[in-house]
């Protein structure tokens, strides 16, 4: 239960920790740590504005996100302790749960009927055909490198044995779809105001205050979760204390952000037309660990 | 011996390239092809035993195909000699196409000649696969050069395709050899050789699967480079854009070279007993070219492409022969030294009509009988000796090869390849007795580019004699040493 | 031992997926570079042991395809300005999910194909499978003449994988003609796309097509 809890509490840290390390290459100083904090505190506070053409969907949308994302936590283990729940075949249920999350989004920005908020549900769209077959393969290339069908016993099982070559390639896929997942740079760059080459934030563009809050939460629980699917794939084999593995965990989430940071910073977004190729590029490392394990 | 007969044509390219006249270096690869000839004239009147594990010697089919092209090369190599004097220096027009173009340097050109031959000379002296996979890929590489003597686009891409092709299908058949690596080892990885008296003596033991992948991948590999139907595409193009001796050395001795390939790899199948499953792919592979090949020969409207279609039909019907075994591969043998005969005169005739009219199309040539009276008969009689009228040789080895078909029951193997022959008989009869009998183009305003000379029509008619003889007459060492390579190969004489 | 041979295979792998997906001429070479290299290091992994024959065949290799042969082509790229391949004949991305397809039945095939003897790893035969078809496919799916070489390179890249089953056997003179043969291939190749480029001041090969069929 304390890793919901840690998760829902610190999930704000980490976009501020990927912020702090831009502002380092930049020579800046940054948002201040809490900073992640203060504008949730500002926004659930907030009374909303909603459009007239919108209807009871677009006010669900961020809700029904937020709720999918709490789901994904329950059975997701970090950093090889074991989950709150746990049962054969739940890593389905997990990424079931992210694309129900991304789903109700699309849905929320099309209900406004704005041709912004439209285009960027396309786009969302468009890559997520290519993001979840790859999350399925890399997490199904595990149940096959395990030989276990919870997320929780994969993860634990894969601390022990996991060979060199196929955490590489599947760390390697996992990271560009972390990036992928939560709109970073080079996939997308949460950064701009520029509607057109944005893609979630054109998504959320109509959303305001207390949805707009629990946009911004859901965010940084996401990059928890994909996250902590990433950091598990560290060897982690020598520790054996519950609290070390949890630090390792933890460790492993911040020193992600970090290598998010320092990605951003020295990596231009790729245009548009050249996304499909990385992403089916990280498809392809999924995969290709997949086919290694039948070897 | 051997390595004389190999080092001796290198030498020459060497000396060949560092010459500065080059009517000396004419006559430098017309001395070499003569002596050449001479030391494989040698061989033959005493062969030498060969040692059973050496890499390189002349079995009694390698003395074939070293003949073939020993007395080719000297015929090319005499009538090329003649044909560079007459090349003119600087830009030109190419016929047809009016393409302006200028030749490749004759310092380069006539060393490949004699690279090629040397190459040749390996293939039929290899007595390891991996030895003649190399010299197979060599006279690739060698003949490129050769097809690109006049620098203009259609011969560039005549080029393009014949090494990028033969190139990838060689690459297959070093797949090939692997695989027969693999079928030839003992249980703990040891023992694999490619050596091929080694594999035939322990036919019994090789593994049959990996043999028969092994001969699936030398067969598509070999046979791109012999012009079997669908690996075919590049010789068309090749054997029209390159210079007609090429040509001819092309259809007449390289063509051959990738066939001995296959009927090395086919006699160990058959030592390992599967020679029914590549007989049998051989008869497929050889009714395919015939048929497709016929079917082309028939309209064809530029003669160079017609006769290098006729080199597909009859490469099918080398490789029918072949796949059929028994008295029919003697025929395939024989089949071997008489269309290499008959199809190096043609393209050599072939190319004293392109001088002469300054075309290569069939509709604008015509009376070839009164303006080139010894060429024009030559390519008359040319047409009866390449499909196989008596009472030429082709007659005499084609009618072997049928003749053992019947007699192993399978008529309709006969049957298709006997319609084949016939729709070939029909279509190239027709072009041949219209371009020397019929009338030329521009009525009485017609004149020639360029006169008969001696020089150009010896060769071919040497050439001519010899497979009329061929068909009248076969000397006792070449029955012998026929009789002996087709056992050799797991056939049996006639 | 064999854990390395298998790294080095996965990491050939990746080269081969790369080099499908890669639009930049120069990377490709450079791709190709890094293959040829990796490549060179088989013949030792193969054997167990450092053996002379298997240390002049790995080094060779190695300089050849690692060294002469990119060297080669990116200095006749820049000579002739190629510098990618603009409209290839099958995209990208479909060349991935073919190469997908194809490498999972190389991984088919090499479960299915057992050697008579213990391979020295079971990813030798569908690395070198798959190698061999990407060499093939970027003959045929690519429009430049320099792109073609770059694949026939790869087929031969692939075929060598191959052979590293029967290193025993081969001798090591026949390897080093294998490997002479290759590289005039090469050279061969590389001067006629020079001709090409100047006979039609572009290589895209698929605008040869004058010999074709005519009749009378």
């Amino acid at each position: 239960m304390l890793q919901i809890v840690l998760a829902v509490a610190l999930s704000p840290l980490l976009p501020v920790v990927i912020q702090r390390v831009k502002a380092l290459f930049a020579g800046r100083q940054g948002p201040p740590w809490l900073q992640g904090y203060f504008d949730l505190w500002k926004l659930l506070r907030k009374g909303g504005t909603y459009s007239r053409t919108t209807t009871w969907v677009f006010r669900a949308g961020p809700l029904v996100n937020f709720a999918c994302l709490l789901v994904a936590l329950l059975i997701l283990p970090l950093g090889g302790l074991p989950a709150v729940v746990s049962f054969d075949g739940d890593w389905i249920l997990l990424a079931y749960m992210l694309a129900l999350g991304r789903f109700c989004m699309v849905v929320a920005a099309l209900d406004t009927g704005s041709s912004f908020e439209g285009m960027g549900a396309s786009r969302e769209v468009q890559f997520a055909v290519f993001t979840e077959p790859a999350l399925l393969l890399g997490l199904a290339a595990l149940a096959r490198e395990t030989g276990m069908m919870s997320l929780s016993g994969m993860y634990g099982e894969l601390a022990l044995t996991g060979e060199v070559p196929f955490r590489i390639l599947l760390s390697a896929g996992m990271f560009i779809l972390y990036l992928a997942e939560n709109c970073r740079i080079p996939v997308d760059d949460p950064a701009t105001h520029l509607e057109l080459t944005m893609i979630h934030e054109v998504m959320v563009l109509d959303h305001g205050a207390v949805d707009f809050g629990l946009i911004q939460w859901g965010g940084a629980l996401k990059l928890w979760v994909v996250g902590a699917l990433w950091s598990g794939l560290l060897p982690l084999g020598a520790l054996r204390h519950p609290l070390a593995l949890l630090l390792a965990g933890l460790g492993g989430l911040l020193g992600l952000a970090v290598l998010t940071g320092v990605v951003e910073s020295v990596m231009a977004r790729l245009r548009l037309l050249r996304m499909p190729q990385l992403l089916v590029g990280a498809g392809m490392m999924c995969a290709l660990s997949l086919l290694l394990t039948f070897r | 011996m051997i390595a004389a007969l190999i080092l001796l044509p290198i030498g020459a390219a060497v000396v060949a390239l560092l010459m500065e006249s080059d009517v000396r270096r004419r006559r430098l690869l017309v001395g070499t092809a003569a002596a050449h000839l001479g030391l494989t004239a040698l061989y033959w009147c005493n062969p030498p035993t060969v040692a059973a594990d050496a890499w390189l010697g002349f079995d009694s089919a390698g003395r074939i195909f070293l003949g073939i092209s020993s007395v080719l090369f000297l015929a090319v190599a005499f009538y090329g000699a003649y044909r560079l004097g007459r090349e003119q220096r600087g830009r030109q027009a190419e016929v047809d196409t009016g393409m302006p173009f200028i030749n490749a340097p004759e310092a380069v050109y006539t060393a490949c000649l004699l690279l090629f031959l040397a190459m040749m000379t390996l293939v039929a002296a290899s007595r390891h696969l991996g030895v003649l996979w190399v010299a197979l890929e060599a006279t690739t590489l060698t003949t490129a050069p050769l097809i690109y003597f006049h620098r203009q686009p259609r011969s560039l891409e005549a080029t393009w395709k014949y090494l990028l092709v033969c190139s990838v299908g060689i690459a297959l058949a070093l797949l090939g050899n692997f695989l027969l690596v693999v079928a030839s080892a003992h249980a703990d990885g040891s023992g694999g050789t490619l050596v091929i008296r080694e594999l035939v003596a322990r036919g019994a033991e090789l593994r049959a699967p990996w043999m028969k992948a092994a001969f699936v991948f030398l067969l598509v590999g070999y046979g791109t480079k012999m012009g079997l139907v669908p690996m075919h595409t590049w010789l068309p193009d090749a054997h029209s854009e390159a210079p007609s001796l090429v040509s001819a050395l092309l259809s007449g001795a390289l063509l051959n070279c990738a066939f001995l390939g296959i009927l090395r790899t086919h006699s160990i199948c058959a030592a390992a007993g599967i020679g029914d499953f590549s007989g049998n792919l051989l008869i497929v592979f050889g009714l395919i070219s015939m048929v497709f090949a016929a079917a082309f020969l028939v309209n064809q409207a530029d003669y160079k492409r017609m006769l290098a279609y006729s080199s597909i039909e009859h490469m099918g019907l080398l490789a029918l022969g072949a796949g059929l075994g028994g008295a029919a591969l003697y025929g395939a043998l024989l089949h071997a030294v008489n269309h290499s005969l008959v199809k190096a005169a043609l393209f050599m005739v072939a190319g004293n009509f392109v001088a002469a009219y300054r075309t290569k199309l069939v509709g604008q040539t015509g009376r070839a009988l009164h303006w080139l009276p010894v060429s024009g008969g030559l390519w008359l009689l040319g047409v009866f000796a390449i499909t196989g009228s008596p009472p030429f040789g082709t007659f005499v080895s084609e009618f072997t090869m049928l003749r053992a078909a019947f007699a192993q029951g399978r008529e309709w193997v006969a049957v298709v390849a006997l319609v084949a022959l016939g729709v070939a008989f029909i279509g190239m009869t027709r072009t041949f007795l219209c371009m020397a009998l019929g009338p030329e183009p521009g009525g009485g305003k017609f004149e020639i580019a360029e006169k008969e000379q001696r020089a150009a029509v010896i060769p071919a008619l040497v050439l001519m004699g010899m497979s009329l003889w061929l068909g009248l007459w076969i000397p006792g060492k070449l029955h012998q040493a026929l009789a002996h390579a087709a056992r050799l190969l797991g056939g049996r004489g006639p | 031992m064999q854990d390395w041979m298998g790294n080095v295979l996965i990491a050939l792998i990746l080269t081969d997926l790369l080099l499908l997906g890669s639009s930049q001429l120069r990377n490709a070479i450079r791709l190709m570079a890094v293959q040829g290299f990796v490549l060179g290091l088989l013949p030792w992994l193969a054997h167990g042991k450092l053996t002379g024959a298997a240390l002049l065949m790995g080094a060779t290799s190695a300089v050849l395809k690692g060294g002469v042969f990119p060297a080669l082509l990116r200095w006749a790229s820049r000579e002739i300005h190629v510098r990618r391949e603009i409209e290839p004949l099958v995209g990208y991305i479909p060349s991935l999910l073919i190469g997908l397809g194809v490498l999972t039945g190389a991984f088919v095939a090499g479960a299915r194909l057992t050697l008579p003897w213990a391979s020295p790893s079971p990813l030798l035969i569908p690395t070198g499978l798959f190698t061999a078809w990407t060499g093939l496919f970027l003959i045929m799916a690519r429009r430049k003449a320099l792109t073609q070489v770059l694949g026939y390179i790869v087929l031969e890249n692939g075929i060598f994988i191959l052979g590293m089953v029967v290193v025993e056997a081969m001798p090591l003179l026949v390897e080093l003609g294998v490997l002479l043969d290759v590289f005039a291939g090469v050279f061969v190749m590389g001067i006629l796309v020079f001709h090409i480029n100047r006979e039609f001041s572009h290589i895209d090969v698929d605008q040869l097509d004058a010999l074709r069929e005519e009749t009378l």
